[in-house]
């Protein structure tokens, strides 16, 4: 298939302000595929940032993103995107069927509509996250596991090389986390590269394989066992950088 | 070239009905579907208030076209109209960019500037813009047949667009930034979502007028909404919903003397709406308010079920009968109370009442729900002390609520999950409903 040591992300000097104020500083990284990637870091740590931001949904103030070698716009059907619950409007009339099938919209254009083939993988990705069985529910209608579980879904069904997932964690029970877990190692077993955002330090150490630490800036990317030491953590979580914040806000009210 | 547009537009003047009744219900069925397709996305992309903008906005471009077109052309006047609706729309896209306004102030400014300065120039020109109370409070019966033409034509390309980017849109509406991620040309469909939006405005813009467009837009779609969870169906609703109101409206207004269209097109959609508000199956305030009240007995009734259960255990379930004064006494509320809870629960099966109707006991179905009820309290008290470090006096309130809502999947992880405990953190059993095995009401240990 391909080769292991083959990137499925570079960002090089990646920089996101919000409104001129600085949120993300120039972040390089390289992202091995076939690799299983915890984005770790305190709350308003840029997390989402950087993965909106990779995914074009907010733009970047400088620098670049390459996916598997080329610039994200040409390699868009590769990567996959699993949004914070938090965005997602609940009482929106789409079934779980119909978020599903979005994942396979990718490859359709805007006008073709989805056929048999499209249901199928949307009916194979609900299947494996064991939510075929609500297919006609609304998704206000499900615990917050069983919404996890859909968009997770959807992300299959795109059946992406990269995915990257925003806090697919929250708000989900014990019995949904590790079905969870064993989903992303499955999708690491065939090849696929996963970077999910987390923010239990805990269970980070044990979920994933690199782990990427981010406060404003990158504090390190590497495997498990090199970056998940006490050291790092506190520079990661031991309060934000107070020069870089204050900064950020002076450049906020040029 | 020429000779398909004039044989379209020759099969377009074949639909246009030739009595003015005809011509009426005709604009109300093309208002009514454009805006209510229209106004799906208005309902679901919570830009409301846009609509309302854009339909203030276009009184200006209304203007424009009376005084400059000599014949009152109204393509001429639906060309301005739109073009002013859309100079709107931009406007409040520029400032939300540029500032840190949010959408609601922007749309408020934008509103009231087009809105003043389209009144004001109307003053100006009185002589040249006779008709323009028609396009402020509408008037169905003004429309002529070359209204008509145009609204037809225009409404033909807003339902021709609408059904083959409704998947795109819709995902669009849905999730912005998955969109991206399809590669969605996502400024371009936003363009094309307000290009439509302007031209269903001004579709309607002639029965309803300016000032109550909005009402056509999101009325019928909130309705719709109301309704079901489907988005097909929502359409579909949402277009027989504006159709109605347009129709039934245009004729209340045909009838009496005096009423404009406008206002009386926007109160049938508000009765229709007020209709499913109240009624709606799901989403309806009647049958929210029943669940509740459902709820509430439910309760009352697992309450009682409850109290009978503690008096037994109180006693060491030494005696058969309960009177009806020591429930009373128990659940501290009058004997009449208790009566009418009785009877609920006897007509339910729960218990059965002696022959003197003042002692009642438990039946078979009764003892089951009561150890049910004490089981869920229990075994949730001793979740929370155990597992969540709840203190002991903390948990009683809390497990007076989720005793009635626990279900039986839950309640056996719990067990498990506390290693099938017998006691609950203040030392009583937790009853064992599986064991109910004999018939007689005394219970095992
Ligand atoms: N749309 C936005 N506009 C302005 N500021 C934002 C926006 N989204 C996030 N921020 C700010 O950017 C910072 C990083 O946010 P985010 O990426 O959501 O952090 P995390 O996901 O790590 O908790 C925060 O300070 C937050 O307040
Ligand atoms: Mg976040």
């Amino acid at each position: 298939m391909k080769p292991a040591d083959e990137i499925a992300l570079e960002t090089h000097d990646l920089t996101v302000t919000y409104h001129k104020r600085p949120v993300l500083y120039g972040i390089d990284v390289a992202v091995p595929s076939g690799s299983l990637v915890g984005i770790v870091g305190p709350n308003g740590a840029g997390k989402s940032t950087f993965i909106k931001s990779v995914m074009g949904v907010v733009p970047s103030s400088g620098g670049w993103v390459k996916v598997f070698g080329k610039p994200m716009r040409e390699n868009l059907p590769r990567v996959g995107y699993v949004p914070q619950r938090e965005s997602v409007d609940w009482d929106f009339p789409v079934t779980v069927m119909d978020v599903a099938l979005m994942g396979t919209y990718g490859g359709l254009g805007l006008l073709r509509r989805p056929g048999k083939v499209e249901k199928r993988r949307a009916s194979e990705a609900l299947e494996k996250v064991g939510m075929l069985p609500y297919s006609n529910r609304q998704i206000g209608n499900l615990s917050g596991g069983q919404q996890q579980r859909v968009f997770l879904a959807r992300a299959l069904a795109q059946d992406s090389d990269l995915y990257l997932m925003d806090e697919p964690f929250v708000g989900v029970d014990a019995a949904t986390e590790a079905a969870i877990v064993t989903l992303l190692r499955e999708m690491r077993e065939r090849g696929k590269t996963v970077m999910v955002v987390h923010h239990d330090l805990q269970s980070a150490g044990e979920y994933f394989d690199h782990l990427l630490l981010l406060n404003m800036r990158l504090v390190a990317f590497g495997a498990v066992k090199d970056v998940y030491t006490p050291e790092l953590l506190q520079k990661t979580y031991g309060g934000r950088l107070t020069i870089l914040s204050e900064v950020a806000d002076q450049a906020a009210k040029l | 070239m020429f000779e398909d547009v004039s044989f379209l537009a020759s099969m377009i003047d074949l639909l246009i009905p030739g009595s003015g009744s005809g011509k009426a219900i005709m604009a109300a069925v093309l208002l009514g579907a454009s805006c209510g397709l229209l106004g799906c996305f208005v309902v679901l992309r919570r830009v409301a208030l846009m609509g309302d903008a854009v339909s203030h906005a276009v009184l200006p471009g209304v203007v424009a076209g009376l005084i400059y077109s000599a014949e009152r052309s109204p393509g001429v006047i639906f060309l301005f109209a739109a073009a002013a609706g859309l100079l709107g729309a931009c406007l409040v896209r520029l400032m939300m960019f540029s500032t840190r306004l949010k959408s609601d102030a922007a749309l408020g400014i934008v509103l009231a500037t087009f809105f003043a300065f389209g009144i004001m120039w109307q003053s100006r020109n009185q002589q040249d813009t006779v008709g323009v109370m028609n396009f402020l409070f509408g008037n169905i019966g003004s429309i002529d047949a070359s209204d008509l033409r145009m609204m037809l034509v225009t409404t033909l390309i807003l339902v021709v667009t609408m059904f083959f980017l409704r998947r795109p849109l819709l995902m669009m509406s849905f999730d912005e930034g998955f969109s991206r991620g399809l590669g969605y040309p996502v400024k371009i469909l936003n363009g094309v979502f307000y290009f439509l939006l302007t031209f269903s405005v001004v579709v309607a813009l002639q029965a309803v007028g300016v000032v109550l467009v909005s009402a056509m837009l999101i009325t019928p779609a909130a309705a719709a909404y109301l309704l079901t969870d489907r988005f097909e169906r929502m359409l579909i609703l949402s277009v027989v919903f504006g159709v109605a109101s347009g129709i039934s409206g245009g004729l209340v207004s045909a009838e009496v003397n005096g009423l404009p269209t406008g206002p009386v097109i926007a109160l049938s959609a508000t009765l229709l709406f007020g209709i499913i508000y109240l009624l709606a199956p799901r989403h309806g305030v009647l049958s929210k308010v029943a669940r509740t009240l459902r709820r509430g007995m439910r309760v009352r009734r697992e309450n009682t079920l409850k109290a009978i259960y503690q008096i037994h255990e109180g006693e060491g379930f030494a005696h058969e009968e309960v009177s009806v004064l020591m429930l009373a006494r128990k659940r501290g509320q009058t004997e009449e109370k208790v009566n009418k809870d009785c009877k609920a629960l006897l007509s339910r099966g729960f218990i059965e009442m002696a022959e003197d109707g003042v002692s009642l006991h438990l039946s078979r179905l009764g003892w089951k729900r009561a150890m049910e009820i004490v089981r869920n309290h229990r075994l949730w008290e001793l979740y929370l002390t155990n597992e969540a470090d709840y203190a002991e006096d903390h948990v009683h309130e809390d497990a007076e609520k989720i005793e009635h809502i626990l279900e039986p999947g839950i309640v056996r992880q719990l067990e498990q999950h506390l290693d099938f405990p017998e006691l609950d953190p203040h030392g009583k059993p937790i009853p064992q409903p599986a064991h109910l095995v004999t018939q007689s009401s005394v219970v095992p240990s």
